[in-house]
């Protein structure tokens, strides 16, 4: 008889197996880019080192500088999608419950989404200005189409069984509406909201590299005209934290309120 | 035993308009029911027994014919799909006490009576269980639950078991039985099996391949309560053979 030995399996364990393995791989990649930019011979002005970058980070943080530059930013992406995902989801649930509606709105869905927001947005910053309101609009319009779509996609997924259910024990329209239609369409929506977040921060650094007076695209514009180099990456780190931290906040609210989802 | 029918149907025909003049769902459909009756309605698939349990439960209007209940007007009812149509975010106890909700009943009442309608279905320990994770037959017993929880004045049920394993099957007949005797409920469900229908109902009422036309009304007269051995007896023999000859 032969015999095998006991597997033990720790979730947690294996969990900070993969955390150390993160860290691991990002030490090595900034171990990579400064052994990259001293020994190079790359200029600084093309390639600044982790290390200077850094430096220049914590003068930006002492001075305070930074701090205007990223409330100015997230302000923006926030206001957009606030905008952006009430519009969204105003017009989507309406257009789910309305062919009529959706045959009358169709052509200029279509042609929202088929306009790159990216390119109209010089206009939208001639016209509306160096302001912040011209970047809220933007993001706006970047974040509206994808929630639009997924909140259409989720109404019209949810089951005609649960409207039986509902309908049965004389439910009212507002109890169908948030017992059963928005339940069940937010996994959906949620993952519209996750694309709209990342896709918001694009849209208010797009309209800041175009013309603005403040913000992390202003700021990237700022220091590449001052030959600042190690300051264009702060501000480009800055907005990569900004995405990743708008992505996990929804990732979190996805993980809190679809608890009742199949594990994937 | 004569009490006033509670649902009085009269001539009653179910037509759905398609392109080529209408599909002819339902035929001329009279019947009536009384009071904490248990009636069965067998027919093959296609027959309209789920549409007719939609008109009963008003979600569709006949074409033709009446539908009148007793005091005229519409009962509550609790209805049993044929799949459970729990809602998946829901635990099962939130699940169960939705139709008070809708009611507007105050939470704590909303709970104690779920959890007497968890003990009736023998669910005790699952109360926080997400419908996921339950067996085919826990999910069918919450459907129970939920459709008995407000107390309706009549109980619709749409091949509840249909989706269940011959075992399990089984012993949600008890159950379902059971429970019937314990809340004295007016039942009419909808199968396409003979020995449920046998083993559960007061009478049997026998559709028509499509357009759905009664062919046969029996009366079910074995003694309650029915144990599962009742099934052996000669008489729910002839009783099956009769229903057997009259869906061919
Ligand atoms: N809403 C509807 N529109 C059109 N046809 C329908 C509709 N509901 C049911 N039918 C048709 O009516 C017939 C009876 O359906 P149903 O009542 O579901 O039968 P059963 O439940 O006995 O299987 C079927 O042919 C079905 O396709
Ligand atoms: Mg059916």
């Amino acid at each position: 008889m032969d015999i095998n030995p006991i597997k033990i399996f720790h979730p947690s364990a294996a969990k900070r197996n993969r955390m150390w393995l993160r860290l691991l791989s990002l030490g090595l990649g900034l171990l990579c880019w400064q052994v990259t930019s001293v020994f190079s011979g790359v200029e600084v002005f093309i390639l600044p080192s982790p290390l200077a970058v850094w430096s220049r980070f914590m003068v930006a943080v002492q001075d305070g500088s930074l701090f205007r530059d990223i409330g100015v930013t997230l302000s923006e992406v926030v206001l957009g999608l606030i905008v952006g995902v009430t519009l969204a989801t105003i017009l989507g649930y309406s257009v789910a419950k309305s062919r009529a509606l959706e045959q009358v709105l169709s052509p200029y869905l279509v042609a929202s989404q088929a306009i790159p927001v990216v390119a109209i947005a010089p206009l939208l910053v001639l016209w509306f200005g160096y302001g912040m309101f011209s970047k809220v609009l933007i993001c706006a319009l970047i974040v509206f189409f994808p929630v639009l779509i997924n909140t259409i996609v989720g109404i019209r997924a949810v089951p005609r069984a649960f409207y039986d259910l509902m309908d049965s024990l004389r439910a009212t329209r507002k109890q169908i509406l948030t017992k059963v239609e928005i339940p069940a369409a937010l996994p959906i929506f949620l993952g519209g909201l996750r694309i709209g977040a990342t896709l918001s921060v694009i849209g208010a650094v797009v309209g800041e590299l175009i013309g603005s007076k403040y913000g992390l695209g202003n700021l990237i514009n700022r220091a590449r005209v001052g030959y600042d180099m190690p300051m264009v990456y702060v501000a480009v780190f800055m907005l990569i934290f900004l995405a990743l931290g708008l992505y996990g906040i929804v990732a979190r609210a996805e993980k809190k309120l679809l608890r009742w989802q199949e594990e994937k | 035993m004569t009490t006033e029918p509670i649902l009085t149907v009269k001539n009653l025909s179910v037509v759905f308009p398609d392109s080529n003049g209408g599909l002819h769902a339902l035929d001329d459909i009279s019947f009536e029911v009384c009071p904490r009756d248990f009636i069965c309605f067998l027919g093959p698939s296609g027959s309209g027994k789920t549409t007719l349990l939609r008109i009963l439960a008003s979600l569709l209007s006949p074409t033709t014919g009446e539908i009148k209940f007793i005091n005229h007007q519409h009962p509550q009812i609790g209805m049993v799909f044929q799949q459970s149509n729990l809602m998946p975010w829901r635990s099962v106890m939130d699940n169960i006490k939705l139709p008070l909700e809708l009611e507007g009943a105050d939470e704590v009442n909303a709970r104690i009576k779920a959890q007497e309608m968890i003990d009736l279905v023998g669910l005790n320990g699952f109360e926080d269980s997400w419908p996921r994770d339950l067996s085919g037959g826990m999910a069918q017993r919450v459907a129970i639950a939920r459709a008995l929880i407000h107390d309706p004045d009549l109980l619709l049920l749409d091949e509840p078991f249909g989706s269940l394993d011959a075992i399990t099957r089984e012993r949600m007949w008890m159950e379902l039985s059971r429970i019937w005797q314990a809340r004295q409920k007016t039942v009419i469900m909808v199968t396409h099996s003979i020995n449920e229908s046998l083993f559960l109902a007061d009478k049997v009422l026998v559709l028509t391949q499509r357009p759905g036309k009664i062919k046969l009304d029996l009366q079910v007269d074995l003694p309650r309560p029915r144990k599962d051995d009742i099934r052996y007896t000669p008489h729910f023999g002839k009783l099956a053979r009769k229903l057997r000859e009259a869906i061919e």
